[in-house]
């Protein structure tokens, strides 16, 4: 079992390594092929425009300039207008927003990494007594509900003045970034080979020189994918920093574009082309990892 | 968890084939044991700071009566010290079985569950047949699953928004549902509609991350297992049935771990969603925070008291699932 879950690791290998020895034994699946694979395509494409349709039609939205215009949307085609765009770039505090969202991601991402890194390599590597416990705290600190931290975080921060400051925000989004990217890391140094450290150490290494010369420059894929991990999720994060973030040049993307929908006022035009101006270039860096991505959770998952 | 101790690399590491004295061995493993300790020191400090003391804050908290009116706060320049007293389990009690209890937390615990069930069987269901298609030789198939992953890509704050759009009354859908003569239901509005809306878009946005997963799980299924099952003139069934679900339970008894979690723990959908008109679509976790910071007095004491409350459930869930995984000899790898 390991040994399989281990290619699957390594990026990019997996999937044609797995494929091709059954690519020549066609026989079977060759028999059932025309309406076998007729409705393999039916089922994926209805699925693929099932996943499609709801961001099409919010860039369909955002190309109508009038708010009430996802009621009509046959209307939209008349008069279709990039002014939704140019108003929310210009107009509104879409670029403090980007600020704030970029400061607290970039900055749990850093904290989390550079703290977890060590700490995945030494329980990929080592069983120190108390190990088992530290693993289980890890893993239930993956399920904390918002609802645990957020009262008591609530009240030291505002004991610290730290509400509605991006410090604040990032060391509540650390409670939960650490834990996970020691938990992921932890699944890729794994799968680095074990070898690698015993030469280090012959070569009269300590475990912090094996791991700072030989397996980090190694597990750079790795740390990149806890980054990205702990990244996207500060990024889309609701709870909390609709709570801890007052002031609107403050909010991050996810509270930020709620303030559009007032009580008295919804704009849901302007809502719609930001959420467009948010979700492309995160789903165009999504794609870039996604791979890796994958490899990554899974690995932390099944190799525990 | 328990497996990685059994791997081959701890017994390689911790136990040297006992070739070296026990005096030189005992040196060893206290060298190794004062790195271990060293490495982990950082996240045992920031889990401590960060963790540990609110949670045991928050724990405190459900002790008391604590509400936005008698907290220390700060209004103009006047410092107003806390002013909540110590009582015991009361919230607990209150919660679990006071006067109204029923409508308060149990209608939403078996909401609750009937909603992370029926999510994650949707996601692990779905989520595999798409795996199972593209898993075949098929024309096109890097393309369906660059498609097929679009929900998992764009943040989750942005979809729920455009199936808001989509839901609304007079929105895409119910115009859709119009015109082929269909009742369209009030998805914002009415409860069950409310309830079935939340279960489609969560399962919307979380299929990709079964189907992803499980994909990598099938392409590591040794192909020649599925050569001798069809030599042994295994039906397209019984080798899915005995190799292809065998074959994925490590992969699967992880994500669904990690569905569960994850469903369980909900918040930006049924939020997003909704925000405070639908009482009886809050799963547990939206319920706690509309008590905390929803609502006027705040609630501190009962929402700590409920993310105390769904903490222990999730632990006592997780514990569960993993002794049942290792009962059947399987490991979870978690």
């Amino acid at each position: 079992m390991s040994t399989t879950t281990v290619k699957t690791t390594a990026p990019e290998d997996g999937g044609p390594r797995a494929r091709t020895p059954s690519a020549p034994r066609t026989r079977r699946r060759g028999e059932n092929s025309l309406a076998g694979s007729l409705a393999s395509h039916a089922i994926l494409v209805v699925a693929s425009l099932v996943a499609l349709f709801p961001i099409a039609w919010l860039l369909f939205l955002s190309l109508g300039p009038d708010k009430d215009d996802y009621l009509h949307p046959g209307r939209i085609f008349g008069k279709m207008t990039f002014a939704n765009y140019s108003y929310v770039l210009q107009e509104t505090p879409f670029f403090d927003w980007l600020v704030s969202t970029l400061v607290v991601s970039l900055g749990t991402t850093v904290i989390g990494v550079l703290i977890a890194a060590t700490t995945g390599y030494a329980v990929s590597r080592m069983r120190f007594p108390g190990y088992r416990k530290f693993m289980w705290v890890l893993l239930v600190t993956q399920m904390f509900p918002v609802a645990v931290l957020m009262v008591p975080m609530y009240e030291i921060l505002s004991e610290l003045k730290l509400i509605d400051s991006y410090l604040g925000l990032i060391l509540v989004y650390c409670s939960t970034a650490v834990p996970y990217c020691a938990w992921l890391l932890k699944g890729y140094f794994d799968t680095i080979p074990f070898e690698i450290d015993e030469a280090g150490r012959v070569d009269g290494l300590t475990p912090f020189g094996t791991f700072a010369r030989l397996i980090l420059p190694l597990a750079k894929p790795g740390l990149a994918v806890a980054a990205f991990y702990s990244f996207i999720t500060a990024f889309g994060e609701v709870a909390f920093a609709s709570t801890f973030m007052l002031s609107d040049t403050k909010y991050t993307f996810a509270v930020g574009l709620q303030s559009f929908v007032s009580e008295h006022d919804a704009q849901r035009n302007l809502m719609a082309a930001t959420a467009v101006l948010v979700a492309i270039p995160v789903s165009a860096f999504f794609y870039l990892v996604q791979k890796n991505l994958v490899t990554g959770l899974t690995a932390g998952g099944t190799k525990g | 968890m328990t497996v990685a101790i059994d791997r081959a690399t701890g017994k390689r590491r911790g136990e040297p084939g006992g070739r070296p004295g026990r005096l030189t061995r005992l040196r060893q493993s206290y060298q190794r044991y004062w790195y271990a300790y060293a490495m982990i020191a950082p996240v045992v400090v920031v889990l401590g700071v960060l963790v540990l003391y609110p949670l045991a804050r928050g724990f405190y908290l459900t002790l008391t009566n604590a509400n936005s009116l008698n907290s220390a706060r700060t209004i103009g320049v006047n410092r107003i010290e806390a002013t909540y007293e110590f009582i015991g389990f009361d919230n607990y009690a209150d919660i679990l079985w006071g006067p109204t209890a029923y409508d308060r937390f149990w209608s939403h615990f078996v909401w609750t569950i009937v909603w992370t069930a029926l999510c994650v069987a949707l996601h692990y269901v779905i989520g595999l047949g798409l795996a199972l298609l593209l898993n075949q030789k098929l024309r096109g198939r890097t393309f369906y699953r660059l498609i097929l992953v679009l929900p998992w890509a764009v943040p989750t704050f942005v979809t729920v928004f455009g199936w808001r759009f989509m839901l609304a009354d007079g929105g895409v859908i119910n115009a859709a549902l119009e015109a082929l003569h269909l009742p369209a239901p009030l998805w914002l509005e009415d409860t069950f509609w409310q309830r079935f809306a939340a279960i489609m878009v969560n399962t919307w946005c979380g299929v990709p991350f079964m189907m992803v997963s499980l994909l990598g799980g099938l392409q590591s299924i040794d192909s020649s297992l599925y050569e001798a099952a069809e030599m042994d003139g295994a039906s397209a069934w019984q080798r899915f049935r005995y190799v292809t679900l065998p074959g994925l339970r490590s992969v699967s008894s992880t994500v669904v771990l990690l569905g569960v979690i994850w469903t369980f723990n909900q918040f930006a959908v049924i939020f997003l969603l909704f925000g405070d008109t639908a009482p009886e679509a809050q799963i547990l976790v939206t319920w706690a925070y509309y008590l905390g910071f929803g609502q006027q007095p705040r609630d501190f004491a009962q929402s700590a008291a409920y993310g105390i409350l769904l903490l222990a459930i999730l632990i006592v869930f997780t514990s569960f699932y993993r002794r049942w995984l290792n009962r059947d000899e399987q490991q979870l790898a978690i």
